[in-house]
């Protein structure tokens, strides 16, 4: 078997033990935290108000947002530390997973308690039970089968919301979803969501095989089907066993030339003896936060980007000034090194179809200030919020008539559709030539540029052998091979993935035979 | 006072080696209240001032209408309710001296609602008290006899309570509490729930393993008819104090007061209507 899906059914394992290791340490730390909670709650009706009305808020938060959330306040908590907390990957998911798991353990535990007949109570007081022993010889097993069915819900919800741990740099299952929406493979979002319901429905149906089993006093099967899920938590921790070789971490944002480039970076590094894996789909926001942590070793970023969202930069140099002034900085600040630049740009550009430019005589961002009215602006997911749209708004007053974010691929489709007539693209995209978009020219120079340059993490910044493996790359990328590689990914129809894409471009600028 | 004893329960049942584990080691002790006060937040007083002495190996009643502070009394001796003010002793000893739940495992305590552990057979209900002093769980010989001696059969043993009648409970109830060989017995409407004929032969168990045994009982009831059967002095308490304090054929000869002759008065109504009755069928 070799079609799309089977291919795309390569990647699970190693993203489903992730998965599992981060719902499993969730759903413990859920556990540990709602537990004492429930009994505290069910001794005191003022706790169980306060208690059950935060995790019931917590609810209230989706938990994308939740997710997120962590990533400032964590960064905050380091800073209050002197650093050494990490911000990103495993600690925000889990955190966030954690208090999601909360509600319906507390919620069943709770309510467990409080259903326990008030003579089986008096009668152990009677008897003469200390509080330890009337918690662990009544209580508990008589609250167990409606804590095991919130401890159900518990596990469902946390591995269903592990998908979006992807987002702050945790790889799950969640990264074939999020690749698989970003380059059109419905095969790969199939394969990922496939994989998190799979995993969710065994996990629920051990997990109700213990319960049954408790609520019919088979201590065997309860002990076996726990068993099983132990067991399943140690293999899924087997490729956390020391390895012997050193494996690198290659990050990448949530768009197509980016797992590109962090495949054909992936490669030249394997090549070199390395042991590789990739955290895709990180945002523009924390994947420089990402390297400068240590938490992904390379990826490829885009001067103007540093220039304005992390040096908080509003003047606008020369292209090869803005670069070696970021490497200064960086080095300076986080010990991060810019190796070089890839060759080409990616800068921000407005499109537009060209019939309708020609149509409105619309050629440069001069001309759309006066068309702007009567246009409907479609940008990425980011682009409005980002300092680059500031800058070009304080250079040229333009007012669109409305504006919305898409997907960078929905993007172009709405565009192509008339949903938007202006968009936020990006230079490099291969739909540019292949959509016949006309690419409005800057006069007056507010958007800076954006070369893109490979960073390299503190841990190999003086590391001849991983430099040298990444270094034919650099100064060989034209702008040209770029958006041919992009658009074997991007285009609707033969699709190449971007593994294939990038030994493609490999290929195509001679650093692979 | 006629005493019909239920046939398997009387004393040729067991045998003797199991009545002598049984058997506590000398007759029950002696409980007394001394200015034993209550009082709720809010200003209710549930017990007011109540001092008694309540003679080692007998059978008291404690009779009264609901709300009048007979079983916070009666709760007040193994502390699962703490007087606001006064002192209980057992046997001379102050209850409030050890922590309550070694005080519990030396008194028997049996309640309307019985509260048998839903998730634990019958043996394990029973062998409960004996697990909480350390015991290994060889306590099969032991089941067995409790069994016997509350008129069970020792097949029940393995069932859980889910499986037992009400008076079957009950009796499970009386075993359990008796496991542990207390002589101190606390009853708190022990037959409430049960129908009038499985009340009757319960009551009249109850009142033979208390003479067996040896136990000090204290009964809680609204049934003054129960009280006078089976006990051998009877507490009538009204608002939070105890109004009369009489043997059984005292009270029916009048003695007591008011309150408990208006307690009295109900049952012999009863008892003169029902020979009314029979008289004018013959």
């Amino acid at each position: 078997m070799t079609g799309p899906f089977f291919e795309a059914m390569t990647r699970v394992p190693d993203l489903l033990a992730a998965h599992l290791l981060l719902s499993a340490a969730a759903l413990t730390l859920g556990l540990v935290i709602s537990l004492p909670l429930s009994i505290w709650s069910a001794r005191s009706p003022g706790v169980a108000r306060w208690t059950l009305g935060v995790a019931s808020l917590v609810q209230t938060i989706p938990s994308l947002a939740l997710l997120a959330l962590f990533y400032p306040l964590l960064l905050f908590l380091s800073g209050l530390v002197g650093g050494g907390i990490p911000a990103l990957g495993f600690l925000p998911s889990l955190l966030a997973l954690s208090l999601y798991a909360v509600l319906p353990i507390l919620r069943n535990g709770v309510t467990g308690l409080a259903g326990i007949d008030p003579a089986v109570i008096e009668a152990a007081d009677g008897v003469g039970m200390t509080s330890w022993q009337k918690l662990r010889l009544v209580e508990a097993p008589l609250v167990a089968p409606v804590l095991m069915a919130g401890i159900r819900t518990a596990a469902v919800w946390t591995i269903g919301a592990a998908t979006l741990s992807t987002t702050v740099g945790q790889p799950s299952l969640g990264d074939m979803i999020f690749a698989g929406l970003q380059t059109q493979n419905w095969a790969l979002v199939l394969a990922g969501c496939f994989s998190a319901a799979a995993l969710a429905l065994a996990v629920d149906a051990l997990l109700g095989l213990i319960e049954r089993s408790i609520a019919r006093r088979r201590r065997g099967v309860a002990l076996g089907a726990g068993g099983v899920l132990i067991a399943g938590v140690l293999l899924a921790l087997a490729p956390l066993w020391p390895t012997g070789g050193s494996v690198i971490t290659i990050g990448a944002k949530n768009f197509s030339e980016q797992y590109i480039l962090a495949r054909l970076i992936g490669d030249r590094l394997e090549q070199a003896g390395y042991t590789v894996r990739y955290r895709d789909g990180l945002g523009s926001a924390v994947i420089y936060g990402a390297v400068s942590s240590g938490a992904i070793d390379i990826y490829v970023d885009y001067a103007g980007t540093i220039w304005t969202n992390e040096m908080k930069r509003r003047d606008i140099p020369k292209r090869a000034a803005m670069v070696s002034a970021i490497g200064a900085w960086s080095a300076q600040t986080s010990g991060v090194k810019v190796l070089g630049s890839l060759g080409f740009e990616n800068a921000y550009a407005f499109a537009m179809r060209g019939d309708a430019a020609r149509k409105l005589g619309v050629a440069s961002l001069d001309d759309l200030v006066r068309a702007a009215p009567g246009l409907k602006f479609g940008s990425d997911l980011e682009f409005l919020e980002r300092p680059e749209w500031a800058a070009i708004q304080r250079a040229y007053p333009i007012r669109f008539d409305s504006a919305r974010a898409y997907n960078p691929t929905f993007m172009y489709r709405a565009l192509e559709s008339g949903q938007a007539d202006v968009i936020s693209a990006f230079s490099s995209d291969g739909r540019i030539a292949a959509q016949h978009l006309t690419v409005l020219s800057d006069p007056r120079g507010a958007i800076p540029g954006y070369d893109a340059i490979v960073l390299v993490g503190k841990a190999h910044a003086r590391d001849a052998k991983f430099l040298a493996a990444v270094q034919p790359l650099i100064g060989r990328v034209s702008v040209e091979a770029m958006r041919a590689a992009n658009y074997r990914v991007d285009r609707d129809d033969a699709k190449d993935s971007p593994e294939a894409a990038a030994r493609w471009l490999g290929r195509r600028i001679g650093v692979v035979r | 006072m006629p005493r019909t004893v239920t046939p398997g329960l009387t004393p040729a049942a067991p045998s003797r080696t199991s009545i002598a584990m049984v058997q506590s080691q000398s007759p029950g002790p002696t409980v007394r209240f001394e200015a034993v006060t209550k009082r709720y937040p809010g200003g209710t007083v549930a017990v007011d001032q109540v001092s008694v002495e309540i003679a080692g190996g007998s059978f008291v009643a404690l009779v009264g209408s609901s709300g009048s502070g007979k079983s916070t009394l009666l709760k007040m001796i193994n502390r699962l309710i703490e007087p606001s003010e006064g002192c209980t002793r057992i046997a001379g000893a102050d209850v409030s001296a050890e922590p309550a739940p070694m005080l519990r495992r030396k008194i028997g305590y049996v309640f309307q609602n019985i509260g048998l552990f839903p998730h634990m057979t019958v043996a394990e209900n029973i062998a409960i008290g004996l697990r909480l002093a350390g015991g290994d769980g060889q306590d099969a010989d032991r089941v067995g006899e409790l069994l016997d001696l509350v008129d069970l059969p020792r097949a029940v043993a393995t069932r859980l309570p889910d499986a037992l009648s009400g008076g079957q409970r009950q009796r499970v109830g009386v075993a359990r509490a008796l496991a542990t060989a207390p002589g101190l017995m606390l009853m708190d409407e022990p037959f409430g729930a049960l129908d009038p004929v499985t009340r009757d032969q319960l009551g009249h168990a109850i009142r033979a393993l208390h003479d067996r045994l040896g136990l000090t009982t204290i009964m809680v009831t609204h049934d003054m008819a129960e009280a006078l059967i089976l006990a051998d002095r009877v507490l009538v308490m009204d608002k939070g104090r105890i109004v009369a304090d009489e043997a059984p054929r005292a009270l029916l000869g009048g003695a007591g007061g008011a309150v408990a002759q208006a307690l009295v008065a109900v049952p012999r109504d009863q008892a003169r209507r029902m020979r009314d009755l029979a008289g004018e069928s013959t």
